[in-house]
């Protein structure tokens, strides 16, 4: 029996994510999101006890103290406020630090907030410093990542379309997101198809954009659950694993650190098989063939089952098992908000508020996002009610 | 066994340097503006007090404030700090005095440099002038600096501006810099050391056998320190790869090119390097691969096929 408070979702906001957002400074920006998620949760700042933010690595956009900046655009005046920085799982660390302070009693209530305005970063470069005495060869995470999708075609079989056919989804789920990013009423799978390749194996149209926004949470705990106007999403599980960038056996294509991670929430969560438990996913993927590598690693699928998943129609948005109803990172991708944007769609379909996209029934749904050379992972898992255990 | 030799530590600079663009919102922007026309804004917050320089949240009440007010371009230093020795950037290249000078009419002071003859010059109360940049881009540049002035504080109510200005300037670009001395440490001086002489060292763990390529110390997965050098390759197998058709900075390699994972013989893991020497659509995973070494280069300059038949899969998937 554990002793943990239960934690509650209460209040989700984010920003209408674009290209640039040049109407507003990084402070206006994050006011936004978090002044929605009061407003969906009907509470003011004074109803803050706490704030958890959560950026990109510094060097992206060169702000280097956002807690700092940032206080007074989020209310921290006279409260707590601290940083997490787990690179692009970061949206998704923030929230669980948030959760955390809830659930230890800390707090009773806690702002958790993540952004990134890219059109004023220098993410690509930021991956690139010139370090000395090393070899430059690579433009970009696109690089870095690409040798390991080939692996993961070459150790499951999976045909070279699969890629494509995950982007076509992700992008026509986010035409029914207003706040994503990508809205691009034309796709056609044989448009990905056709887009060029940057890094073979992996194709433009197979690649996430990069996007200005925010997005922010209220969590609060069984009290203020009970004061809460809409219903609320439950966490019924959380966790964070790390690993090495590089080590000997590392498993790049499915990382020890992220089925430890996963097999953490589902036993908190009491779930013994996720494939049936769960209703929906919403996972982090940055490059399309990342959801047949996810759907694997998080135990949806056995080694090799992950792209058939995917082929088969399972994850499209009225397939039996939903992943990325939002359109995903493919579609809406400010590095910094991105985990965190991941963790309030999954909130959001079991409060029933996901709109368009919401797929019915939607009562456990998983949030999941990873950073660094896949080695940092965050997830949760939420539901529409608490948790029994 | 080989014990690693305590190398010369390797040492340069590391310069981190990135023009990062800001939007400034309508508070900044007004501002800055109006700094451009030797106008100097504050805001007024909830509890009346006139912030400079404004801000966009109350920091009492969080609530947005927008009430932009003009204040005096003379003031008082609340308090101060000499700088004997301007660095590189700084607002005067003559040793000059770090300030906090609450312009009149303001209720916060605002972060500035006065030029003055000595710290025994300078003294809290004193009284202050701006000196305006010719040149003025909306820019807190546009304050050149402070200088001492014998005006007499005046006790205003600023009066309320719009905070528009014709030319104003909705962003600005925030060059930062960090210099670094960079090292790499021993165990990667040591490794780069053995590739002037064309020759690739790793380190073995003593714990789980494993060889690091290149090695970092110490075994992040058994969290010993590797000591025994072991010699890899210098032929290798391509474990994975892709096919570059992205143009990186300052890298001037013709596209498209391989970028290949390769498992040196002997070694543990994995190092990258550009496949070469076979037509890019050619490069498959297995392929057996030798280094190309160029006169003077520290690293290969990139692999090329050995000829030999290619690896069974096998033989190196735990490598991938």
């Amino acid at each position: 029996m554990t002793n943990k408070e239960p934690v509650a979702i209460v209040g989700i906001g984010q920003t209408h994510h674009v290209a640039a957002r040049r109407d507003v400074s990084i402070a206006g920006l994050v006011r936004e999101a978090a002044q929605r998620a009061l407003t969906d949760a009907e509470l003011t700042w004074a109803d803050i006890d706490a704030v958890v933010i959560g950026k990109a690595p510094d060097f992206f956009e060169g702000v280097m103290m956002p807690e700092l900046y940032l206080a007074d655009a989020l209310g921290a005046v006279g409260k707590p406020m601290l940083r997490v920085h787990t690179a692009g799982s970061v949206g998704g660390s923030t929230a669980l630090v948030a959760a955390n302070l809830v659930a230890g009693r800390v707090h009773g209530t806690v702002l958790t907030l993540a952004f990134e305005k890219q059109s004023e970063s220098n993410a690509m470069w930021g991956l690139s410093l010139p370090i000395p005495f090393q070899q430059p060869l690579l433009a970009g995470a696109g690089g870095f990542f690409a040798p390991h999708v080939r692996a993961y075609m070459r150790r499951t079989g999976a045909p070279d379309t699969v890629g494509s056919l995950v982007a076509y989804k992700d992008r026509r789920n986010a035409l029914k997101n207003p706040y994503a990013h990508l809205h691009e009423h034309d796709v056609t799978l044989e448009k990905v198809q056709a887009s060029p390749m940057l890094w073979d194996p992996i194709r433009y149209s197979e690649t996430c954009p990069s996007s200005d926004g925010a997005c922010a949470m209220i969590l609060t705990d069984r009290a203020g659950a009970a004061r809460s106007p809409k219903p609320p999403a439950w966490m019924l599980g959380g966790a964070m694993r790390s690993e090495p960038t590089l080590f000997a056996g590392k498993d790049f294509v499915s990382p020890q650190a992220g089925k430890d991670c996963a097999a953490d929430v589902y036993r908190q969560a009491g779930i013994a098989d996720p494939r049936r438990e769960i209703d929906a996913v919403e996972m982090y993927v940055p490059f399309s063939w990342y959801e047949p590598m996810w759907l694997e690693n998080l135990g949806f699928a056995d080694e090799g089952g992950g792209w058939k998943l995917t082929e088969s129609g399972v994850t499209e948005l009225d397939g039996d098992l939903p992943v990325n109803m939002s359109g995903g990172v493919l579609s809406t991708n400010p590095i910094g908000a991105s985990g965190m944007i991941r963790f309030a769609e999954a909130a959001l379909q079991v409060r029933g508020q996901a709109g368009e996209h919401q797929v019915d029934g939607a009562r456990k749904v998983l949030g999941h996002a990873y950073g660094g050379g896949s080695q940092f992972f965050s997830m949760w898992l939420v539901g529409a009610e608490p948790p029994t255990r | 066994m080989a014990v690693a030799p305590q190398p010369d530590i390797l040492k340069a600079p590391l310069v981190v340097e990135f023009p990062f663009t800001r939007s400034l919102g309508p508070v900044q922007a007004a501002f800055l503006s109006g700094l451009r026309h030797r106008t100097v804004l504050g805001v007024r917050t909830t509890d009346d007090r006139v912030l400079v320089p404004p801000v966009e949240y109350d920091p009492v009440t969080a609530a947005e404030i927008r009430d932009l007010v003009e204040v005096g371009d003379t003031g008082t230093v609340t308090t101060w700090a000499w700088n004997p020795a301007p660095r590189r950037g700084q607002p005067l290249d003559t040793p000059f005095a770090w300030v906090l000078v609450k312009l009149d009419g303001a209720d916060t002071a605002l972060l500035h440099a006065l030029d003055a003859t000595g710290p025994d010059a300078v003294h809290s109360g004193l009284r202050v002038r701006v000196r305006w940049a010719a040149e003025r881009t909306g820019a807190i540049t546009d304050i050149a600096c402070f200088e001492p002035d014998d005006s007499t504080p005046e006790q205003i109510r600023p009066a309320p501006h719009t905070g528009e200005f014709e030319d104003g300037v909705t962003g600005i670009v925030a060059a930062a810099r960090l210099d670094y001395t960079y090292s790499p440490g021993g165990a990667q001086s040591r490794y780069i050391n053995a590739l002037a002489d064309n020759r690739t060292v790793g380190e073995r763990c003593p714990s789980c056998r494993k060889v690091y390529v290149p090695p970092r110390g110490a075994c992040p997965t058994c969290g010993v320190a590797t000591t025994e050098q072991v010699e890899v390759g210098p032929a290798g197998t391509v474990t994975t790869y892709c096919i570059v058709n992205v143009k990186a900075k300052n890298l001037d390699i013709e596209l498209p090119y391989v970028y290949a994972h390769i498992a040196l013989d002997g070694a543990d893991l994995a190092l990258h390097g550009r496949i070469g020497g076979i037509p890019y659509d050619q490069v498959r995973m297995g392929l057996r691969v030798e280094p190309v070494w160029t006169e003077g280069g520290r690293y290969p300059d990139h692999y090329r096929p050995t000829g030999e038949p290619d690896a069974d899969y096998d033989t190196y998937k735990e490598l991938i």
